[in-house]
């Protein structure tokens, strides 16, 4: 009997899964891969656009070339999917009928839900740089920029890459230190947390960072309201932070057509996922991987690459009637670009802090985590082409498994 | 942890005061801790986002962030500002006896 599993999503979870199923199924296996457009993002890449430091042009491919022979690729927008018939709505009326069902959506950014972020002001004096074309726009704008007040603000939790807006400030600072015009910009990061970082460690070291660099800090600030033609954020409890040109993170919310699907997503859209087992809340036959899920960890490149694994295993256990592994651990491993050709580099789990000590072996390293470093900014330059050709294929990155690996004297998981 | 006195009941409380134990909580503790909170008196809609918070972290296994609760609970943000001034959805969480909201990652 022929078996057809439907991936929606060609990104970073939805290319990795599909190649690993077709490495691991005979082609009594059918695979269909569903994505909406044609334009495979290399998302770290964002950071750097901004800065002149990558070309636009450089980091889209086709999502379709990174597929293997075998999976079918669909250009098509999915109205909603209803888990009780095993079935995918298209936009268009069209049904995909399905045994097997891997959400792979990403998260969506949903600017037009904070009062006044695309209104008067939105791509002259706020940009965000977590999408390419204002990413693109927000360079022009830098680039002129030599006086004032520039602010950055990630709206609420949860976002891509928790540490990216972090980075975005060190890399603002060096930015404008080589322009020489530092002196005459006032960088302040505004966060709605009640520190640098949701973690603690972590965020102590964040902090820290961020005092040496001259950039202030404004936490607990929850953004209720941004006044573009007067330059202004206004948090729910009134208070204000002025700027002449803001950098938001705007909020985030699982992929539109969950919140159609019944039954599938939480109150955000995400999609209600077991913690260790990848399978949705909703039905048995349908899992979710990466930036769609509403799982506790980051949303990183990092996390889906180590949640493929037990995606792949989980499938074939519940093709074979076997029970699945709960194996998944939260594990995240972000470099966080600190500027002036430098990266530090953490690594957590749902349970363990990002600690001190050195990655990917405890003792020997190389890289030095929590810490400065030449070293880590040239493994993230280089992760680039990981990305292409190890991750996306879908191979193991040798030496880095898929479970955090941690010595007792980097301390007790919290 | 502390051991804190709440209407002659033992209760566990983490360093900043939110319950380790909800299950120790009762709704008769809810007006004291709010009143220690600068919050008084407890309305109907204060109420409101209790119960939600509560029937929330049972469900999940984790307290609501405050646009969970803006989107869910039936009371606008603004409005949960105005309730529980500052941070909503850690001060509700503190009334409803349920420990610190993780937060995101």
């Amino acid at each position: 009997m022929s078996d057809r599993i439907v991936i929606l999503g060609a990104g970073t979870g939805g290319t990795l899964t599909a190649n690993r199923l077709r490495r691991a199924h005979d082609d009594d296996v059918e695979i269909v891969v569903i994505d909406r457009d044609d334009r495979h993002v290399y998302q770290p890449g964002l950071l750097f656009v901004p800065f002149g430091l990558a070309d636009p042009g450089e980091i889209v491919r086709a999502r379709g070339a990174q597929l293997h022979d075998g999976i079918e690729f669909r250009l098509a927008e999915v109205d909603r999917v209803e888990t009780a018939a095993n079935a995918v709505h298209l936009v268009g009326g069209e049904l995909i009928t399905y045994d097997v069902l891997v959400v792979a959506s990403g998260a969506a950014l949903l600017p037009e839900e904070t009062e006044g972020l695309t209104g008067p002001g939105w791509g002259e004096r706020i940009f965000t740089f977590f999408e390419l074309e204002s990413a693109t726009a927000l360079r022009d704008a830098l680039r002129g920029f030599d006086r004032g007040r520039l602010v950055i603000n990630p709206v609420d939790m949860p976002i891509k890459c928790p540490v990216a807006p972090l980075e975005f400030c060190f890399l603002a600072d060096w930015f404008l230190r080589e322009r020489g015009v530092r002196d005459a910009v006032e960088l302040t990061y505004v966060t709605p947390l009640d520190g640098a970082f949701t973690k603690p460690v972590a965020s102590e070291h964040l902090a820290g960072l961020l005092a040496e660099k001259d950039i202030a800090l404004e936490t607990e600030f929850a953004t209720g309201e941004v006044d573009g033609a007067g330059g202004r954020l206004v948090s729910w409890d009134e208070r204000e932070v002025p700027f002449d040109l803001l950098v938001t993170i705007p909020l985030h919310g699982g992929p539109a057509y969950v919140g159609r699907s019944p039954g599938l997503g939480d109150e955000l859209g995400f999609v209600a996922t077991d913690l260790h087992t990848l399978q949705s809340k909703a039905a048995p036959n349908v899992f979710a991987i990466g930036d769609a899920t509403n799982l506790p960890t980051s949303k990183a490149g990092s996390v889906t690459h180590f949640e493929g694994d037990t995606l792949v295993e989980n499938i074939r256990r519940f093709r074979d009637g076997e029970e699945l592994q709960a194996t998944f651990d939260g594990h995240a491993n972000c470099f966080i670009e600190t500027g002036f050709h430098k990266a530090l580099l953490i690594d957590f789990n749902y349970d363990v802090e990002p600690l001190p000590g050195r990655f990917p072996e405890p003792h020997l390293g190389p890289l030095p985590l929590l810490k400065e470093s030449r070293l880590n900014h040239m493994a993230k330059l280089l992760f680039q082409w990981v990305y292409w050709h190890v991750l996306l294929p879908g191979h193991d990155i040798p030496g880095v498994g898929s479970q955090l690996r941690h010595t007792a004297d980097q301390g007790e998981p919290r | 942890m502390t051991s804190l006195t709440l209407e002659e009941a033992h209760v566990d409380l983490d360093a900043e005061g939110f319950f380790l134990q909800p299950e120790q909580w009762t709704r008769e503790m809810a007006p004291e801790i709010a009143r220690a909170n600068g919050i008084e008196p407890l309305t109907d809609r204060h109420w409101q986002v209790i119960d939600y918070m509560r029937s929330t972290y049972l469900e999940t296994g984790s307290g609501p962030t405050i646009r969970a609760l803006g989107k869910a609970s039936g009371v606008p943000i603004k409005e949960l500002y105005q309730l529980f001034p500052k941070g909503p959805a850690k001060l509700a969480a503190k009334v409803a006896g349920i420990p610190k909201p993780r937060g995101c990652i």
